[in-house]
């Protein structure tokens, strides 16, 4: 079986600040992965390396055995062009810490903007799954509402059926509860849950460490651009092997 | 169960409301004496007028002269057309300008170094005169004529107002474009959108909120503006009240009759970006606030509202 996601050697600098320093992780179809550490570690920008919205500058990252970014011919490598970044994109959702909906939508335009624009569906069939979508994150009633009427918890579930609208295969939640009031993030994390009893591959950046326990299949605990330590959730979380996690975790458990 | 009924209501049992404080309230002596001197200024500069040897009868004689109304309509003309081409060109400009290419930012900075940085009065008389350089103009075989039956003065008032305008309207579009936090194009590049696709649904009416009260102030500087092509012997409204002011000896009372038309314009045109604006605000705050005239009819519910309580 083909992992999901599949990193080797991935390397990311932005000047001469090197955020990425080598990251090697394999991550299974429905498996649900969750990525762990201080801030600055490189969790978010390894994150957004998988559907290119960063550039690596060395190693190799595939995507269901797909190269990010790049083609492969014998030993060369072409760069994809800007509308083959964008069609494998569309099989890749991701959830922001900012939620970033586009304000000047409603609810239900923001869930059908991709797949009629995109997808060129009707907007009839794409109407109709939004609406389902949004009836699942809980806020069939909200259809109409524009984002600025909406609660940050709220926002953050119109933009998992904005993702969802896709039908991707892979989604990529980057925080996507530290911008929330604590009462409002276990509305987000039960949608999440609920994907990931239906077998969504799911790459979570989180602080959540419940969340990750009780949900993940795996965990990978990032320090200064390197995967520190790896492992079942119940081992990583209740038994760190390495210093730096077991003060991480100390500090936010 | 009584709560409820009063909520119901309101009118037939008003909750006891909190006695209002009842003070005697603090007197503002100066604001008297600043209304009183600049009503007294005000009086004095009328009176002046009305003493001055004005033909005042003139001014509505040939407010709707047929000659007049033709540069009304010609100076809206040229108004529109050549917001037109600004907002046009101005847009691609500013896209040019924010592109990656080094060329094309390039040409985009230095036509609006040139054109924002000579007087838009030189640049129509030198559109105009383009002609003591240029006999022909040869686009092969789609167009050839002589320059001087080529530049009418409608061209040149076009060419030498819109293409002044775009400079500004580069830089208007430019701030509006970069005003659109880039979470959003994220946002619409990880659901597989193309840059294109992301500039038009996404970024573009966002900017569009930071673009048009700017734009707004633009249109009408641009009305008034047109009163230059004079310059390039162009029908516009002062061209015409000019020529009648001429003609009949009323000079100063036809130039107050242009004021006034351009006052007139230039009103309708406040009124026309307050809707505008109205309209690219959605979205943008929880409830949009209410026209001019959802006000009145608000205040006027209200009011009556007011009259019921206190009589009943």
């Amino acid at each position: 079986m083909t992992a999901m996601v599949k990193a080797e050697g991935v390397h990311k600098s932005f000047g001469a600040v090197q955020v990425l320093k080598g990251i090697d992780l394999e991550v299974a179809p429905r498996e649900v992965f969750c990525l762990i550490g201080p801030s600055g570690s490189g969790k978010s920008t390894f994150l957004r390396c998988i559907n290119h919205l960063e550039k690596i500058n060395s190693g190799r990252l595939y995507v269901d055995g797909d190269l990010v970014g790049y083609r492969q011919k014998g030993d060369k490598l072409y760069e994809l062009r800007d509308r083959e970044v964008a069609e494998k994109r569309r099989d890749i959702g991701m959830v922001f810490q900012r939620f970033n909906l586009f304000p000047h939508m409603t609810a239900l335009e923001n869930v059908i903007e991709a797949p009629v624009q995109v997808k060129k569906e009707t907007k009839a069939v794409a109407r109709e799954r939004a609406l389902k979508l949004l009836d699942r994150v809980g806020l069939a009633d909200k259809a109409g509402n524009y984002p600025s009427q909406l609660s940050g918890g709220q926002q953050q579930r119109v933009a998992i059926a904005r993702a969802l609208a896709m039908e991707p295969k892979l989604m990529l939640f980057d925080e996507p509860t530290s911008a929330l009031d604590p009462e409002l993030v276990g509305d987000v994390l039960d949608v999440m849950r609920g994907l990931a009893e239906d077998g969504m591959t799911m790459i979570v950046v989180t602080h959540e460490m419940g969340f990750a326990r009780e949900v993940g299949d795996s965990v990978v605990f990032m320090d200064d651009g390197v995967v520190v330590e790896s492992g079942h959730p119940r081992e990583v979380l209740t038994n760190p092997q390495h210093e730096r996690t077991k003060s991480f975790l100390s500090k936010v458990l | 169960m009584t709560t409820k009924i009063d909520k119901a209501d309101p009118v037939d049992t008003p909750p006891p409301a909190p006695e209002n404080i009842k003070a005697i309230p603090v007197r503002h002596y100066g604001r008297w004496i600043t209304a009183v001197v600049a009503i007294t200024l005000i009086v004095t500069l009328v009176m002046a007028f009305a003493r001055g040897d004005v033909n005042w009868g003139a001014i509505p004689d040939y407010f709707f002269d047929k000659e007049v109304l033709r540069g009304v309509r010609n100076t809206v003309w040229i108004t529109i057309l050549s917001m037109a081409l600004g907002v046009v060109l101005g847009i691609i400009l500013a896209v040019m300008r924010l592109s990656k290419n080094p060329v094309t930012s390039s040409i985009a900075w230095g036509y609006i170094w040139f054109f924002r940085g000579t007087p838009v009065y030189v640049q129509l008389l030198v559109w105009f005169n383009l002609g003591l350089v240029f006999n022909y103009i040869n686009l092969g075989p789609i167009y050839k004529d002589e320059w001087s039956d080529f530049m009418t003065p409608f061209l040149a008032a076009l060419l030498g107002l819109g293409l002044n305008e775009a400079a500004y309207m580069a830089e208007i579009c430019r701030a509006g474009l970069q005003a659109v936090d880039e979470g959003q194009t994220e946002a619409a590049q990880a659901l597989g959108m193309s840059h294109a696709k992301t500039l038009r649904r996404v970024v573009l009416p966002q900017a569009m909120r930071v673009i048009v009260p700017p734009t707004g102030n633009e249109f009408i500087n641009m009305l008034k503006t047109t009163s230059l092509v004079i310059a390039v012997q162009y029908w516009d409204l002062l061209q015409a009240t000019t020529n009648v002011g001429q003609n009949t000896g009323a000079t100063a009372e036809m130039l107050f009759l242009a004021a006034a038309w351009y006052l007139i314009l230039t009103s309708v045109l406040s009124v026309g970006q307050y809707y505008l604006e109205r309209y690219y605000a959605r979205g943008s705050s929880r409830s949009l606030p209410m026209t001019p005239l959802q006000r009145i009819r608000v205040n006027l519910l209200s009011g009556s509202n007011r009259q019921g309580g206190v009589s009943a």
